[in-house]
């Protein structure tokens, strides 16, 4: 019986095995993508398309993605949870075996993979896209139980965190206030919590327009900033408040029970609907396999996204390290790629190829009003480093441009619309 | 539409640095970028231009208008001054051979 460890002891075990992988009998490489989000999705995606004799496996554990992208206009009233949801069965339909299970340890001397409901998959190469855990208790008090009072609804899962925010907002009266505590970088969906801001400020302009919302934050700028608070001043008057953490904004402490978020200087500030993004980490197989480092996330080569501490394992999308690269869905996608190259051309011993990573992140800041980022990113010869393309990329221009921000909002459910059907459709 | 084949290790020379796979999977890799705004294989979206299909000239000359600011857009400057002329016209080559 194979010994699953889930521990760093098994990286030094595998280190005296050190059994050289041989080549089997059979004639079909075996990929296994664990994680069935940005990342997980467009690697099975692609790896059908383009290498239509590998045999491709992908284990998520919800039956549905709901997508952390949108999750926003749906606190704004503007989504439903069914257009922000995408069933596997378009993957299966190109012939990705989709299993709805947990991975629970990664055995990388046998190349297998022990799942919750008992079923052991070996593979030939593998492809970690786990995502996200929230780093419980880095905020006094944020425990899974205050979460159910205060929602993150930064990890959607099966929609529960998300549509909870909804609610709390639909039943806050008109004249509350609405809280939100937002991390230190980094962190998944950098431009998210202010666009999020955004929604709920255009939520509650038109129905509790006497409301009021305090963004709390442990930086003292963020992505997009001049343009969000353009938007905000020039859309929503004095309805947000944003505090950065040189003015007591870092939130360290809540009280569910009485709905407070507490600041380092000891500022309590009492609110009606509380939405805490809490710090951060990668998910929990990656940290408790030993992937990830001291920052709680995993190191890898920019250029085969295979872990610095286990060859032949690839792990993209947020739970990397990846430079300067933002946490983004966009980010996974294209890196997917990638790593899926690199790791079934490194079967057939070739290098990865030449890469070029692309990232456009859109923010809705109210209705017809959309703003982007863009980042084109390249690897370094050694796989050691990412820089972003010199004079390429950046922000919107800021300025009084209603049709430029207009179009912006059109293309960015372009994206939504595009990205999400090349994934599942 | 380009597939790169995987024959299985029996066929492969294991080993070797360059293969002769290797760029068409770059260029494939490459023209991905696209699909997220332009629709699955460039099919277009709603809102979003559908590209696959047409003219490689014309994809290589609106990128190279975009990116020298020759042709004005809401993105798509930003996104063209991020590639070299041999990757433009790579993705252009790619997206005009697409169905």
């Amino acid at each position: 019986m194979p010994n699953f460890l889930t521990r760093r002891t098994l990286f030094a075990a595998s280190a005296l095995l050190a059994a050289p992988a041989t080549l089997r009998a059979q004639t079909t490489a075996r990929l296994l993508i664990i994680g069935g989000g940005f990342g997980g999705a467009s690697a099975a995606s692609f790896a059908r398309r383009h290498y239509p004799d590998v045999q491709v496996t992908l284990v998520e554990a919800n039956q549905r993605f709901v997508t952390c992208p949108y999750g926003n206009l749906l606190l704004a009233g503007e989504r439903q949870i069914n257009q922000i949801s995408h069933s596997y069965d378009g993957l299966r339909s190109r012939g990705v075996r989709v299993i709805h299970d947990r991975a629970m340890g990664i055995d990388p001397p046998a190349k297998r993979v022990r799942l919750q409901g008992g079923e052991t998959l070996a593979y030939d190469r593998l492809i970690l896209s786990p995502g996200i855990a929230i780093r419980w208790g880095a905020i006094e008090g944020y425990d899974q139980a205050a979460a159910e009072v205060m929602p993150h609804a930064w990890i959607p899962g099966d929609g529960t965190q998300t549509l909870m925010l909804r609610r709390q907002l639909e039943a806050m009266p008109d004249g509350g206030v609405v809280g939100l505590a937002i991390p230190a970088n980094p962190f998944r969906c950098p431009p998210g919590p202010y666009e999020r801001i955004s929604m709920i400020a255009h939520y509650l302009k038109k129905h509790k327009p006497r409301s009021k919302i305090l963004a709390l934050d442990a930086k003292e700028a963020f992505s997009k900033q001049g343009l969000f608070q353009d938007g905000w001043r020039a859309l929503y008057g004095n309805m947000i408040e944003w505090v950065p953490a040189n003015r007591d904004g870092r939130v360290v402490k809540v009280d569910p029970r009485e709905r407070v978020l507490e600041t380092e200087f000891g500022t309590r500030h009492k609110v009606d609907v509380a939405n805490v993004i809490p710090p951060q980490s990668a998910a929990a197989i990656a940290v408790e396999s030993g992937l990830a480092n001291d920052s709680g996330w995993v190191p890898v080569n920019t250029r085969s996204f295979e872990a610095r501490a286990a060859q032949g394992i690839h792990v993209i999308g947020d739970a990397n390290i990846p430079g300067p690269m933002p946490k983004s869905g966009y980010i996974a996608y294209s890196t997917a790629k990638q790593a899926v190259a690199s790791a079934l051309g490194g079967l057939r011993g070739e290098a990865p190829p030449e890469a070029v990573y692309f990232n456009t992140c859109y923010s809705h800041v109210g209705a017809d009003y959309g703003i982007s980022i863009v980042g084109i990113f390249r690897p370094n010869a050694d796989g050691t480093a990412i820089a972003e393309v010199p004079n390429s990329g950046g922000v919107s221009p800021r300025g009084d441009l209603p049709e430029q921000r207009r179009l912006e909002a059109i293309y960015a459910d372009a994206w939504y619309e595009s990205i999400t059907k090349s994934m599942f459709g | 539409m380009l597939r790169v084949l995987f024959l299985g290790f029996g066929l492969c020379a294991l080993g070797g640095g360059a293969n002769a796979q290797a760029p068409s999977t770059a260029a494939a890799i490459l023209a991905e970028a696209c699909f997220g705004c332009h629709g699955p294989n460039g099919q277009g979206a709603t809102g979003g231009a559908a590209i696959a299909g047409r003219d490689k000239a014309e994809l290589a000359a609106a990128l190279l208008a975009f990116r020298s600011n020759e042709r004005t857009g809401t993105i798509m400057g930003r996104i063209a001054r991020g590639y070299s002329d041999p990757e433009i016209a790579a993705i252009a080559d790619h997206i005009a051979r697409l169905r």
